[in-house]
């Protein structure tokens, strides 16, 4: 049987990789700032002992438990598709990458796998003290994983620091050019105010939705929907100056790439225009339909109104990235910022003339935003890696040279399975996490611990006798 | 042999540290879902599943240790073995997905059906993985062909008997391990009909270590000399000899039922004595006698600003992985955490 959909090795690894790794991504977007936002939430009961951010935390760590279940099992897939798709990759770059990937297992994996059972099964049994150590070291655990693996990325996008062996290996020379690479800096900043803005408006959805549903007495869905906005109004603006920040950076090391993002096929020399829409031509090398205004494209690189530059015109096609991905993944990204930034900023209003929980539309609003970080992470990504094409290693190494061995059938063959059984296994995750946030936070919200559900050892540790509400406020 | 500090036979060393600690911790949780169909009633099955569910992810952790330092340390060698056993690894991966997300998914899912389907996920995805696991062991031990930097073969060449063999072994041991965990971490009559399926594995995983083992030396002309030439034999020898003597030991608590932790412990030193005779197999290769440690390593400087970092967290690793064991140690009855 064929199983290469008519399509060559090459192709197939990269649908197979991106689709992994997409998958991949949107569980820890979401883990990181949850990881965090548990923690904070800990904090707050034990410094008020209030016992609605217990209820809240209790709540979000069922949810959280679950998706970083999902990050986990898909992340061990990433780290063995280097090998098995990209084994000249591997075997070239290993030098420069494997020691930075080995050390976000050595310094950030076991560091959240080990304080996890903690965390979800431990808090009677180590107490309050070792129990907010654990949920720190979880979330600072999702933390510097990121970091790592962040540095490895942006390393293959503006690579420093090494020198080229004469059998084609990259061979580290200096590892802080390495680790800190030009576009790391701005990439880590971006990505994780990227996850906890994800995070914050899929909590804000969750409590947009029970306020919608009238559960206006309980006081865990008015908190968890402030706090949401909070988040909203403070971290969307800073986002986007981050991405900003971001592109210039991009504009200075990876120029045809945010040619392609801005769509400018031609060269300018008396004012760039600002493109806002348009169909691009890769082929023809125009943009058909265009619709942009004149000038404004300068000073959003930080030039003139009348600043010149090179268009997609003064490089050859077949080192052009596929144009039409990056253009409209970067509008989908920036359109989805632009308006978690005006949600934020209509919160602000509605919580000014002190009607925060009462007013429905910003309720509605909140609710459709609530996926809306997931889908911006994703087409972030997309700009960037397409973008980067048709490189691997930015400038050094065509993705084409760094396929494995493997016939096309092999690749679709594992490709069909991994499209299968992810939607299969992450589908139900989703609908799991969806019966869970569907239900609001209950006053005592079981703990983890007393779930019918994965549980603590019973131990001899004398701790457990004090029954798990037992020092709490009365609510409300 | 040279004596002097070798950075690349330390790497060895240490892959081979964390390979063993994944093979006997994730072993034993991977045994748990191997041992489900002879515990059919739900109670039981949560109970397992409960003795295992504050580590699990860590026990797993170590696998990715193996893989990138593979990747890291020798990275020639990971970019041949995992294009020569691509379907296995790709097996693996989804076996692991599937048990990974039972631990969760067992506990939302509603109706029979689903419940059902998740203890099947957990049972088919550990089977799988152990399976798949020890193939790719064998598939290592019969040689990989090799051309240039990259895999030669074809993309089943992985598909032997000898491989199976390894395959079912690595069940067999994995189950084992499981049994001798449970009876360690519970009590009253379940244990006990633990204790009768640990002593039957034993038993069995001991027929196949006999097995692979003698089929191994006939694999390969260095691997039978490095066993039975003159004067080595003498070096190599205690190897099988500590194993029968373990098996003694294994069979004399399994059957004194005094000491309920001493089973699983023995049980590690037997498959650190495996451990061993795979190192006697294999060394100085990687991919056995294609391409050796030093053929495939990566650069000092690559290895040495990993092994700094290794030789710190590893031990802090250590210590709080164990940490997180000792909170949950105990035994453990039907029924806990149903308050
Ligand atoms: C919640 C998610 C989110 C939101 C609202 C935004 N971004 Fe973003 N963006 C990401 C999440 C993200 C990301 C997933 O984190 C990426 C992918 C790779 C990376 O470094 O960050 C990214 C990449 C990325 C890049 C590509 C950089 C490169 O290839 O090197 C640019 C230029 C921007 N962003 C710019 C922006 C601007 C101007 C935004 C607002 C108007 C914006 N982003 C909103
Ligand atoms: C987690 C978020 C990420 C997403 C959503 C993502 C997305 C993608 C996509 C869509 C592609 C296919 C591009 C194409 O072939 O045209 C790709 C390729 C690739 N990315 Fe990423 N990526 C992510 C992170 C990473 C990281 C962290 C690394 C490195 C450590 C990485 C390395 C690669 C490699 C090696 C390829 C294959 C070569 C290529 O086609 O460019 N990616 N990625
Ligand atoms: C190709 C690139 C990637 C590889 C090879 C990879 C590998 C892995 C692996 C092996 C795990 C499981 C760790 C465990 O057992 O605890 C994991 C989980 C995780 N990864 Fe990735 N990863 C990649 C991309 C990313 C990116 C881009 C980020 C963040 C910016 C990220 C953040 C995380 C986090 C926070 C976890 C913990 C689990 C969770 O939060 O859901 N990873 N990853």
């Amino acid at each position: 049987m064929d199983l290469s959909f008519g399509l060559d090795a090459t192709l197939l690894a990269r649908i197979q990789f991106g689709f992994t790794v997409a998958f991949h991504f949107i569980f820890p977007a979401f883990s990181i700032g949850l990881a965090s936002y548990l923690a904070v939430l800990n904090g707050l009961y034990l410094w008020s002992r209030d016992e609605a951010y217990l209820r809240l935390f209790r709540y979000w760590i069922k949810i959280f438990a679950i998706s970083f279940a999902m990050g986990v099992v898909s992340g061990i897939v990433m780290s063995y598709q280097f090998g098995t798709n990209w084994s000249v990759f591997s075997d070239l770059a290993g030098p420069v990458v494997g020691p930075l990937m080995a050390y976000e297992v050595l310094t950030a994996f076991f560091l959240e796998a080990g304080f996890l059972g903690i965390m979800l099964f431990g808090r009677q049994k180590v107490g309050d003290k070792l129990h907010m150590f654990a949920c720190l070291m979880v979330a600072g655990g999702t933390a510097v994983s990121a970091t790592w693996i962040l540095s490895v990325n942006s390393w293959m996008h503006t690579p420093a620091g090494f020198v080229m062996g004469e059998n084609g290996q990259f061979l580290p020379d200096d590892w802080w050019a390495i680790v800190f690479n030009p576009s790391f800096p701005y990439r880590l900043w971006h990505t994780l105010t990227a996850a906890y803005l994800t995070t914050a408006f899929i909590v804000g959805g969750v409590g947009a939705w029970h306020l919608l549903k009238g559960r206006l007495e309980n006081r865990g869905v008015k908190i968890m929907f402030s706090m949401a906005m909070w988040m909203a109004a403070i971290v969307a603006p800073l986002q986007i100056v981050a991405g900003h920040e971001q592109g210039l950076n991009t504009y200075e090391y990876q120029p045809t790439k945010v040619l392609a993002m801005e769509g400018h096929f031609e060269s300018h020399d008396d004012g760039i225009p600002l493109i806002l829409f348009g169909i691009p031509n890769q082929a023809e090398q125009r943009m058909d339909y265009e619709i942009s205004i004149p000038r404004l494209g300068g000073p959003i690189l930080e030039k003139g109104l009348d600043a010149s530059m090179d268009g997609l015109d003064t490089v050859p096609i077949d080192q052009q990235p596929p144009v039409a991905i990056v253009f409209w993944s970067f509008r989908i990204m920036v359109a989805i910022g632009l308006a978690m930034m005006g949600v934020g900023l209509w919160s602000l209003w509605s919580r000014w003339r002190g009607n925060l929980y009462y007013d429905t539309w910003l309720h509605r609003a909140a609710l459709v935003m609530g996926p809306s970080g997931l889908v911006a992470v994703i087409a972030g990504w997309i700009t960037t890696e397409v973008g980067r094409q048709p490189y691997v290693v930015y400038g050094e190494l065509l993705t084409a040279d760094a396929v494995s061995p493997l016939g096309a059938s092999a690749v679709g063959a594992s490709l069909l399975a991994f499209i299968v059984i992810y939607f299969a296994i992450f589908g139900a995750g989703i609908v799991y996490l969806l019966k869970l946030m569907r239900k609001p936070p209950e006053t005592f919200e079981r703990g983890y611990e007393s779930e019918p559900g994965p549980t603590r050892t019973q131990g001899l540790t004398p701790a457990a006798v004090e029954t798990p509400d037992a020092d709490v406020q009365p609510a409300e | 042999m040279d004596i002097s500090f070798d950075l690349t036979v330390a790497w060895a060393v240490l892959l081979a540290f964390a390979v063993y600690i994944y093979v006997v911790l994730d072993g034993f949780d991977l045994g748990i879902g191997i041992l489900y169909p002879f515990f059919p009633e739900k109670e039981d099955r949560d109970l397992m599943m409960n003795t295992v569910a504050p580590v699990w992810d860590g026990n797993e952790t170590w696998l990715i240790l193996g893989g990138g330092g593979l990747f890291a340390a020798f990275p020639m060698a990971y970019a041949i073995i995992m294009p020569a056993v691509y379907p296995l690894i790709i097996a693996m991966l989804l076996g692991l997905i599937f048990r990974g997300v039972a631990f969760e998914f067992r506990w939302r899912a509603g109706k029979t059906f689903s419940k059902f389907f998740w203890d099947w996920a957990f049972i088919g995805g550990s089977v799988t993985a152990a399976l798949t696991q020890g193939m790719i062991l064998g598939t290592l031990l019969q040689g990989i062909e090799v051309d240039g930097r990259a895999y030669g073969g074809g993309w089943l060449d992985w598909l032997t008997p000898f491989t199976l063999l390894c395959g079912v072994a690595v069940v067999f041991g994995y189950a084992l391990l499981g049994a001798c965990w449970l009876n360690w971490r519970i009590e009253g009559p379940m244990q006990h009909k633990v204790r009768v399926l640990a002593r039957i594995l034993g038993f069995a995983t001991l027929g196949f270590i006999g097995a692979v083992s003698l089929a191994t030396p006939f694999l390969e002309p260095a691997y039978f000399d490095r066993w039975f030439a003159w004067p080595q034999i003498l070096e190599v020898s205690p190897i099988p000899i500590a194993v029968i003597g373990l098996t003694f030991w294994l069979a004399k608590e399994l059957f004194d039922e005094r000491n309920d932790w001493a089973p699983f412990v023995i049980t590690l030193g037997l498959f650190g004595l495996c451990f061993l005779g795979l190192g006697v197999c294999m060394w100085p290769y990687v991919i056995p006698t294609e391409v050796t440690l030093w053929d495939a390593a990566s650069p000092y400087k690559s290895q040495l600003f990993m092994f700094v970092g290794a030789v710190v967290l590893v031990p802090v690793i250590l210590a709080y992985t164990c940490y997180a064991y000792w909170v949950f140690r105990g035994k453990m009855k039907v029924g806990d955490g149903y308050h």
